[in-house]
């Protein structure tokens, strides 16, 4: 049995004009234990909305949602977010104390989470950050606090709203590269949105495309044979870049044209 | 670009060089302005008293400051003083007590905010000194009414300024802290609640400014005593150096009380905030 299954979703909504916007329609997919799924798609396509009803943030208005075979009722514990911007940052904790923030929630005794707080915090290679308030640390070290403290709650999936998409080319490609190293290790299942072939192909170890919105849908489903460390020179990795890049190229033109 | 850049970066950190004078310095680029500008008003002050009006009936800052000594030592000072800041105080405390849980709540729940809405948006604009004429008949000219008048002019403003920061919290903060598995009562406490800080604080400031000027009017038309009383008494007896020692108290008070707001803002709340 997958992990979280999709079946034949729809997320319409209604704004006050009364013109209604249905973002996805008829979306279905299955994602596996252990696995990276990324959703890739262009911009408006309605990445975001998907995860934003597996995080349980928003319901389904049609279809349905199953994780570990029940139904997604709204947020919890078991699936930890990772937002695109920094604003979801208590801004007025330590590093530490934002990753200790779930564990403190679950009342888990202050020794316990400050230990297992500091242990994440050295994984995403904040060591000796502890103590710095967020508004003190870079783009990139606030994404790490974020992952550190949904990696110290230990949820049985993390989804990853373009996690990123913010940063500097090099931090992010050097973001990706330790996600990578920290999946190796962990083996958590991740959702993981964005609209970059080649942050997809460095990480995923499926790839979804969706069509451009609204009603989109899953276009197609690419598996990623490519294992340990990736190098964006490879061969294999510019056979899959292509191959994606092949399936996405109409969605952008579409969803380019449509934005008119 | 980025030569520039590097520059002022390099400049800004030369700065805070250990040098012998150092905390003088620092002290007098922090604070100096201030210095200078009170001590420019008491200059211009003494200056247009003694050779622009030269009248009894605006006595220089000298003239002034001599009466307020004469007054601390004498004690009028001290008790009209303290009775003013008494009242402020309580009414202050009391109004920010029921104001912040109350902004909280219509902030947060949208059936509490729709209930609530006409009272705030209606009363906001009846301004406090109207109300001086219905708290004297109800409460009389003790502490009463001056409380009253103090938590009525504090309440509300603390209210919509808590209320405004409630909306203003980031929707990721919150989801974040649901998919950490917090309750409602945890998001409440540990993110709305802290998030909201700066603005509680705002509309306190407001709050006291406000209070201050209902205190005197209040005063002026029915009290025993406080500073209101005492620029009343020197109207009605043509003592005209009593009217500026209490006006002038009045200004340095307002001041101290607005710096300590701003200093604690600055910073406890400093890194509270509902957006970042």
């Amino acid at each position: 049995m997958p992990l979280v299954s999709f079946h034949d979703v729809e997320k319409t909504y209604q704004s006050l004009q009364g013109v209604d916007y249905t973002a996805v329609e008829h979306f279905s997919i299955d994602i596996e234990v252990g696995e990276v799924l990324c959703l890739l798609g262009p911009s408006g396509c309605g990445k975001t909305t998907v995860l934003k009803l597996l995080a349980g943030f928003e319901a389904p208005t049609a279809g349905h949602i199953l994780m570990d075979g029940q139904p997604v009722t709204g947020a919890d514990r078991d699936r930890g977010v990772v937002f695109q911007g920094d604003d979801s940052l208590y801004g007025w904790l330590t590093a530490v104390e934002n990753v200790e923030f779930g564990l403190k929630m679950r009342h888990v005794p202050k020794l316990e989470r400050r230990e297992r707080a500091t242990r994440y915090l050295e994984l995403v290679g904040l060591k000796g950050q502890e103590r710095k308030y967020p508004a003190e640390l870079s783009g990139g070290m606030k994404q790490r606090i974020q992952i550190a403290r949904v990696l110290a709650n230990e949820p049985k999936m993390l989804l990853m709203d373009e996690p990123f998409a913010a940063l500097d080319a090099q931090t992010r490609s050097l973001m990706q590269e330790e996600l990578a190293n920290i999946w190796r290790t962990t083996r958590t299942t991740i959702l993981f949105i964005t609209h970059d072939i080649d942050e997809a192909v460095t990480l995923g170890t499926r790839i979804g495309v969706m069509r451009a919105g609204p009603r989109s849908e899953v276009k197609g489903v690419i598996d990623v044979a490519l294992n340990g460390a990736r190098s964006r020179t490879d061969d294999v990795f510019l056979q899959y870049y292509k191959q994606v890049h092949a399936m996405i190229r109409d969605e952008v033109a579409k969803s380019l044209a449509r934005a008119g | 670009m980025a030569t520039p850049t590097a520059t002022t970066a390099d400049a800004r950190r030369s700065v805070p060089a250990p040098r012998p004078h150092g905390a003088a310095r620092r002290f007098f680029s922090v604070y100096g302005g201030y210095v200078l500008g009170f001590v420019s008003l008491f200059v211009l002050w003494q200056l247009a008293s003694r050779y622009l009006v030269s009248s009894v009936l605006f006595p220089p800052p000298t003239v002034v400051f001599s009466k307020a000594l004469t007054l601390l030592r004498n004690g009028v000072l001290v008790e009209n003083l303290s009775a003013s800041m008494q009242r402020i105080l309580v009414g202050f405390v009391c109004g920010s007590l029921l104001g912040v849980p109350i902004g909280l709540a219509m902030g947060s729940f949208r059936p509490v905010r729709k209930l609530l809405e006409p009272y705030t948006e209606f009363l906001r604009f009846i301004p406090s000194v109207a109300m001086i004429t219905v708290a004297v008949i109800w409460f009389g000219i003790g502490e009463g009414a001056k409380i009253f008048l103090i938590i009525y002019t504090t309440i509300f403003i603390v209210i919509l300024n808590t209320a405004a920061g409630v909306s203003a919290i980031a929707p990721n903060k919150i989801r974040a802290a649901q998919s950490l598995g917090a309750t409602r009562t945890q998001i409440f406490f540990h993110v709305a609640l802290p998030a909201t800080v700066p603005y509680i604080l705002t509309g306190m400031r407001l709050a006291m400014a406000n209070s201050f000027t209902t205190i005197v009017a209040a005063e002026l038309i029915a009290a025993n005593n406080g500073l209101g009383k005492m620029l009343w008494d020197g109207r009605l007896f043509m003592l005209v150096d009593e009217i500026f020692v209490s006006l002038v108290t009045l200004g340095l008070l307002g001041f101290l009380v607005d710096r300590t707001f701003r200093w604690s803002i600055y910073t406890f709340a400093g890194k509270y905030s509902p957006t970042t």
